[in-house]
């Protein structure tokens, strides 16, 4: 069975169909891309997969449990995480922190455990440290553990956003435009990231992206939305050669 | 020495805080056991304390949560008179003063934290403008809702109204406790400088502990990016109460504070009015949001400073206003900030090349 099954979801917006009978099956392990021209709804299938907006018909099954129409901190608790297309750090907080607020409810003590510093503190305390270190080095963050996530190069933004995603221990990772702003250069960079923590981690994800590179360089399927409609579904290649998708994307 | 070396940046900026806070306290007993304090000034030893705890409190709820509360003085308003009508009422019950008054903090505490979260629930969903606005109109319904309290209690318990003395149709063996505007009448004084200052303590431990904790972290991420921290299953509601609680149950302690300094205890707008809430505000913002050593000193000099200025009579306030705005500039305007931070690198610019000459 597929780690994530969508089957037939859908949401308006006033008049507006934003996203229209979407299917979509996930395995586990893999990488998946999920792309189509602006305002294509992809984002907003995100929203729908993370709880963010309720989708009017349609399910979503994470790892065979439902998860249709939950809140997002459920969702995420269920085992989806995410990122942003622009940004969302804790940016007063540290790298450090900003990781550690993603390792909140795998590693927990009480309020009054943690006013009066009793030794379960130190000791979950401790533990998150090296964990959320732990996950700073893959990412090459531990130089800037204790600088200010909003003082960090943009590019180190984005990949701290993963790292905090990854932190919450998620069976399914949704990446949103994660190369966006980024050079060349940079890119290739995120692209040997994203295939690294899906070996480390042996992560499943679902990511959005513009880069033409990077999704054929990376994912190994596509599924291509257009007016809120899955236009074409399967094999990077075989989708990235079909004259449907051509057209979507350069016109007539 | 070698452990103060491994502690991180919070904890040292903390213990020096905490450092500070009892270094003042004993240059205060210093000049209080000598005699070489005014009755004015040692008059003012507890309130400013009092504000001291109110200011560091409603940071917990502006600087951490990020939400602008002006209804603080209301939740101090609730701890003032619980703590007092119990303190009145176990007068003879419970001789050591010491104990009634640890108990009766206790329950200032506890009442401001459950008024906290009976105003947490419904204006905890707003966010911004709105939230100051109706924070504004429960701390009035507070102090307004105390001021028509009437409590007696004779023989047959307790009596209670919301109409007058008369109306509480009491025993002749009765007393008053609560005479609705004219509040509470013979609490006894057990507020002392050194209480106080253990007060103040105690509330920096607590908040700067809950700060550098997992629930500390949880109310900062909601306050920096709530879409992101719901994205990583951080409960919104929940850790937005617990912070404003928090700091709605130490503005109780401050009111227990404030209540047993005074022998008679009245709501009035300008203890426990949006002046005060404001007020409250105000050291605050000058000691920096989300500062709480910042709190601590501003909370100190501008209690002070109208005392300071009272030679100048009728220009007291103006000149207080005047200096309080020039606090701001100084303190905060992104010019002065640039100014320093210039001043600064110079003088470690010339000092780098004394050593290099």
């Amino acid at each position: 069975m597929a780690l994530l099954e969508v089957k037939n979801l859908g949401i308006s917006f006033g008049g507006l169909r934003a996203v229209n009978a979407f299917d979509i099956q996930i395995e586990k392990g893999q990488l998946y891309g999920l792309i189509g021209p602006n305002g294509a709804g992809k984002t907003t299938v995100f929203n729908l997969l993370t709880g963010v907006y309720k989708p009017d018909e349609g399910s979503v099954v994470l790892d065979g449990v439902n998860i249709t129409g939950k809140k997002t901190i459920d969702i995420n608790k269920a085992g989806i995480a995410r990122t942003f297309q622009n940004i969302r750090l804790f940016k007063d907080m540290t790298v450090l922190d900003n990781v550690k607020v993603g390792l909140h409810n795998n590693h927990t003590y009480g309020v009054v455990t943690g006013i009066f510093r009793l030794p379960k503190y130190f000791k979950v305390e401790k533990e998150m440290d090296e964990k959320a270190m732990e996950l700073l080095k893959v990412f090459e963050l531990d130089q800037y553990a204790d600088v200010l996530a909003a003082n960090l190069p943009y590019g180190k933004q984005r990949e701290l956003e993963i790292a905090r995603a990854l932190a919450t221990e998620p069976k399914l990772l949704l990446l949103d435009e994660p190369a966006a702003g980024m050079n060349p250069n940079e890119t290739k960079d995120l692209m040997n990231t994203i295939r690294f923590v899906r070996d480390k981690f042996d992560m499943t994800i679902l990511l959005i992206e513009h880069d033409m590179k990077l999704v054929s360089g990376i994912c190994e399927k596509l599924t291509v939305l257009n007016f809120g409609e899955v236009l074409v579904q399967g094999d990077t290649s075989d989708v990235l050669n079909d004259p449907q998708v051509i057209t979507a994307y350069l016109g007539e | 020495m070698k452990k103060l070396k491994t502690m991180n940046k919070n904890t040292k900026s903390n213990m020096i805080t905490y450092l500070m806070v009892i270094v003042a306290y004993v240059i205060v007993q210093i000049f209080v056991v000598t005699g070489n304090m005014s009755s004015l000034m040692e008059g003012l030893l507890v309130p400013v304390c009092t504000y001291v705890i109110l200011a560091v409190s409603l940071n917990l709820t502006v600087g951490i949560l990020g939400e602008l509360s002006l209804g603080h003085a209301g939740f101090m308003c609730v701890g003032a008179f619980a703590s007092a009508l119990f303190s009145l009422g176990m007068k003879d019950s419970i001789e050591n003063d010491l104990l009634r008054f640890i108990i009766a903090i206790i329950i200032a505490a506890v009442s401001a934290a459950l008024a906290g979260i009976l105003v947490g629930i419904p204006v905890l969903r707003l966010k911004g403008d709105y939230l100051a606005i109706v924070t504004l109109a429960f701390g009035e319904i507070i102090k307004n809702f105390i001021n028509a309290i009437y409590l007696g209690v004779d023989a047959n318990g307790l009596h209670f109204s919301m109409k007058d003395t008369m109306d509480l149709g009491m025993g002749a063996d009765g007393t008053v406790l609560i005479k609705g505007a004219q509040g509470i009448t013979g609490t006894p004084k057990c507020s002392t400088f050194t209480i106080a200052v253990i007060l103040i303590l105690i509330s920096l431990v607590i908040i700067n502990n809950l700060v550098n904790s997992r629930t500390g972290r949880a109310v900062m991420s909601i306050r920096d990016n709530r879409i992101a921290a719901e994205s990583v299953g951080i409960n919104i509601t929940k850790y937005k109460l617990i912070a404003f609680t928090i700091s709605a149950s130490l503005a109780g302690v401050a009111g227990a504070l404030y209540a047993h300094n005074l022998s008679t205890l009245m709501a009035t707008p300008k203890n426990f009015g949006y002046n005060m809430s404001i007020m409250i505000l105000v050291f605050v913002v000058l000691g920096g949001i989300g500062n709480m050593r910042g709190s601590v000193i501003a909370a100190i000099l501008l209690t002070l400073l109208p005392e300071l200025l009272r030679g100048l009579a009728d220009y007291r306030m103006l000149i207080y206003a005047i200096v309080l705005i020039f606090m701001m500039l100084f303190n905060w305007s992104p010019q002065f900030i640039n100014f320093r931070k210039k001043m600064m690198a110079k003088i470690k610019k010339d000092k780098k090349a004394e050593k290099e000459a």
